[in-house]
């Protein structure tokens, strides 16, 4: 579904990833794991169009994303919830989810799609009115989640969800990813968090220095001795 | 009531009936620079030049005024697109001075064209409304329907910016614009819409401004300095702090011509300004980084 | 040979006026001289980034307490000057100090001082009864002519030294600060505020001076200014105008360089001129077109102005040009 070949990519004279190649496959979900710095945010916004990959490819469902302006990547199916969520604080929960669902083809949905999310969070539902910026940490990560949610994507892109929250947040964030997963949609995260992740996809790959240095499935991964090296590595 | 308390009462009244126009003035800036970052110093320029299209209109080729209001409106919504795509637009990326001294470039064209192509004379629209006698207080009716016309544009924008998507984006865009793409908003449609929304309201204002002010190339100097001054008081980017401030200006110009003459209002509204930083920084902090 | 150089040009400099006598270049050059000491004062904040909107009320406010000390007040010039600088730099201090110590930058400085010119220019006309309003005000000729005492002089030779003298001060300025340790403040205070402030620089002092500094040259150059033409008037000397006009030259001429201003107000003064010869009265209005069509241009396509852009040229690893021109 999702094909990155060769990526690239880096801040002005600065490169973050170095030949990057990775899939996600129709029905998956897959992690990326790797030490802080790795690149692993840089790959996500290389994906959703945030920055752009300097040489090699991208291909969701065939579509290539490098030809595709950027404001189009997620009319393709693709949703990021960025690094630290990145909500709109000063904006309700209900107004940052609408802007979720700006696209035409989530306009026509907008009321569907309100359900589903407030559906997988009854929380949000409470708190509709309030300023997205005042709600706690957990409360911010549903709403992210939700907001990426209303365009309807196939392919949701989370960015470190765990960042800042406490674990027993962490733990209900991420039986949640999995009810998200139940539902059909494809997921790829991005998570310094190794026990958890690993616990909700299929397959993963180490991401270190802007290089991917393992792949395998999940309890492949889970064994391995490359993991813990990489973390507290050389 | 004493005559003291007759003409003290008129000039608050009068002061609420600017300060509804100075309003709509700071809302226009204060949208541009929300969404887009930019000052656009030319503001009142392009309120002087509506003003000028309402003159010609209506003095001129006797177009009938509520139709010369529209022309006026979309006319200098025009402007502003125009402005952000020939003078804006190359600078986005450029440090914030060059922007500012961009759109002070454009300033000095208006003024200038405005001189060659009208002349220095001071036009007036000769209209004349009715002057309403309240009790011993005299309200002019342009300044009534001033004061309500800028009220029913402001809410008119408020419903906008609430209710429909491309106002909920151009909210938003304002608060946080490196994500948008994430939610499929080009940004460039955003502020061009945007532009031509600050263009709107100018013109708006120049509607209700060309009923009480005589137009000159210069006009725009009466009002120019006092609006940005109410925005920065307000807060850069912060529509209720600009509301509020420009009530309060609004006032401090009023009874300072009351007592003296007009132009001493203006220099009390700067001192007010001045001690207002001493005193009271959170309201200027108040400012989007 | 390279040391002589700005010997023989300034012994050429001065020698000029003695060798060439029409009276009309002489005034020209005399005008230029004088706008581009308020330029380069104007240069001495602007290319730290502390861009001021206002300083057409400096200029103001020095030409009209000079002129309003000598007719009101009998006062010499002598005396008149220094309270004029006074004034410009305690108007500084009022509206610079709140500005800086609560972190007022970039964009809202620019347009409170935008402000503050536009409200000189409104207290000159509201003082019509002492200042004449927008009619303009005369200081008052003394006995004939010349006279030392109250710096006035018919002779356009003296004026042109005197001129020369203060622009070749003001350059001298630039220069003392370019090289000072006020420099390399200011400019860590330009990229960085917070970083600077972490290393121990005064942020609020260093900005004050600077623009204390700034605006009292301006009053200089608008009370020189008073002195010469014997004529001013609110749009003359102060007001948004003025104000955009200086930053204008500057720009057009080259912001980071010593003789940048300099070459700004040859350029927008020589192209008034030419302006107003090729089209008399109709020509009013044309030359704040065309600086302001300019303006524009110049912004979008050459930031660093003409002498900057030229001198990175020569130079084309540098991010910023070097100091000395």
């Amino acid at each position: 579904m999702l094909e990155l070949r060769s990526v690239c990519a880096g801040y002005g004279g600065f490169q973050a990833l170095f030949d990057v190649s990775l899939e996600v496959r129709r029905g998956e979900a897959v992690g990326v794991i790797g030490p802080n710095g790795a690149g692993k945010t840089t790959l996500m916004r290389v994906i959703s169009g945030l920055i752009r990959p300097t040489t090699g490819s991208i291909a969701m469902e065939g579509a290539d994303l490098l030809a595709t302006p950027a404001h189009r990547i997620v009319g393709l199916g693709i949703a990021h919830v960025p690094e630290s969520r990145r909500l709109f604080p000063r904006m309700t929960v209900e107004d940052n989810l609408k802007m979720g669902g700006f696209l035409p083809s989530a306009r026509a949905k907008y009321r569907e799609r309100l359900d589903v999310v407030y559906g997988l969070f009854p929380r949000l539902r409470e708190r509709s009115r309030q300023l997205a910026g005042t709600m706690s940490g957990g409360e911010q990560q549903m709403c992210a989640i939700g907001r990426a949610l209303m365009s309807d994507p196939k392919l949701l892109l989370l960015d470190e969800p765990s960042a800042g929250l406490a674990p027993v947040i962490v733990e209900q964030l991420f039986d949640l990813v999995k009810r998200i997963r139940a539902g059909g949609l494809n997921v790829l995260i991005v998570e310094q968090n190794v026990q958890q992740v690993l616990r909700v996809v299929d397959r993963a790959y180490l991401l270190k220095a802007g290089s991917i240095r393992a792949a395998g499935t999940a309890a492949e991964l889970l064994a391995s001795e490359t993991i813990r090296e990489a973390y507290l590595g050389v | 009531m004493g005559i003291l308390d007759i003409f003290l009462l008129e000039a608050l009244i009068n002061g609420v009936l600017l300060g509804g126009v100075l309003a709509l003035l700071s809302l226009g800036l204060n949208l541009v620079f929300g969404v887009i970052d930019v000052v656009w110093i030319c503001y009142a320029e392009l309120i002087m030049l509506g003003m000028y299209g309402m003159y010609f209109l209506y003095s001129v080729y006797h177009v009938p005024i509520g139709l010369a209001a529209v022309v006026c409106i979309v006319g200098v919504g025009m402007l502003g697109v125009i402005l952000h795509v020939v003078v804006i637009a190359p600078l986005l990326g450029a440090a914030p001075i060059n922007q500012l001294l961009a759109t002070g470039g454009v300033l000095f064209f208006l003024q200038s064209a405005a001189t060659v192509l009208f002349g220095i004379e001071f036009r007036n629209l000769g209209l004349r409304l009715p002057v309403l006698k309240l009790s011993e207080m005299f309200i002019s009716y342009s300044r009534l329907l001033a004061f309500g016309a800028a009220l029913i544009g402001m809410v008119l924008v408020y419903l906008f910016l609430t209710r429909t998507y491309t106002g909920t984006a151009i909210r938003a865009i304002a608060q946080d614009r490196h994500i948008m793409i994430l939610m499929g908003v080009d940004s460039r449609r955003i502020y061009v819409i945007t532009s031509a929304l600050g263009g709107g309201l100018a013109g708006l204002a120049a509607c209700l401004l060309v009923l009480q002010y005589d137009v000159h190339p210069f006009v725009g100097l009466s009002f120019g300095p006092i609006t940005f001054l109410i925005c920065v008081l307000g807060g850069l980017g912060n529509f209720a702090g600009g509301f509020v401030a420009a009530f309060v200006f609004a006032e401090l110009i009023s009874l300072g011509g009351l007592y003296l003459d007009l132009e001493w209002g203006y220099v009390f509204a700067f001192v007010f300004f001045i001690v207002m930083m001493f005193v009271r920084p959170e309201g200027l902090l108040a400012r989007r980084s | 040979m390279r040391r002589s150089l700005p010997w023989i040009a300034g012994a050429a400099l001065i020698g000029l006026p003695f060798l060439y006598q029409s009276a009309y270049p002489l005034h020209i050059v005399i005008i230029i001289l004088i706008w581009s000491f308020a330029y380069t004062s104007w240069s001495m904040m602007g290319r730290f980034g502390l861009v001021s909107l206002g300083h057409g009320g400096f200029m103001g406010i020095g030409a009209y307490v000079t002129a309003l000390a000598w007719n009101h007040g009998g006062l010499t010039p002598w005396a008149g000057i220094p309270l004029a600088l006074l004034a410009g730099g305690l108007l500084a201090v009022l509206v610079a100090y709140p500005c800086f110590r609560f972190r007022i930058t970039g964009h809202y400085f620019a347009l409170v001082t935008l402000a503050l010119s536009g409200i000189v220019l409104q207290v000159i006309t509201a003082t019509r009864d002492q200042t004449g309003g927008s009619l303009g005000y005369t200081p008052e000729r003394y006995r004939g002519g010349s006279s030392l005492y109250a710096l006035q002089f018919s002779g356009k030779t003296t004026w042109y030294l005197i001129a020369l003298a203060v622009w070749a001060a003001g350059i001298y300025v630039w220069y003392r600060v370019d090289r000072s340790m006020m420099r390399y403040a200011l400019e860590a205070i330009s990229e960085d505020e917070d970083g600077a402030a972490a290393a121990g620089v005064h942020v609020t002092a260093e900005k004050l001076k600077i623009t204390v500094l700034s605006a009292m040259m301006t009053a200089l150059a608008g009370a020189l200014y008073c002195q010469y033409q014997m004529f001013i008037s609110p749009d003359t000397v102060s007001g948004i105008s003025i104000s955009l006009q200086m930053v204008f030259a500057v720009v057009v001429g080259g912001i980071y360089v010593s003789l940048g201003p300099t070459v700004g107000a040859a350029i927008t003064i020589l192209l008034a001129e030419v302006l107003r010869i090729s089209f008399g009265t109709r020509a009013v209005g044309w030359d704040n077109l065309v600086y302001g069509v300019l303006l524009v241009l110049f912004i979008v396509f050459l930031p660093k102005g003409i002498l900057g852009s030229l001198l990175d040229l020569r130079r084309p690893s540098r991010g910023r040009p070097a100091p000395s021109a």
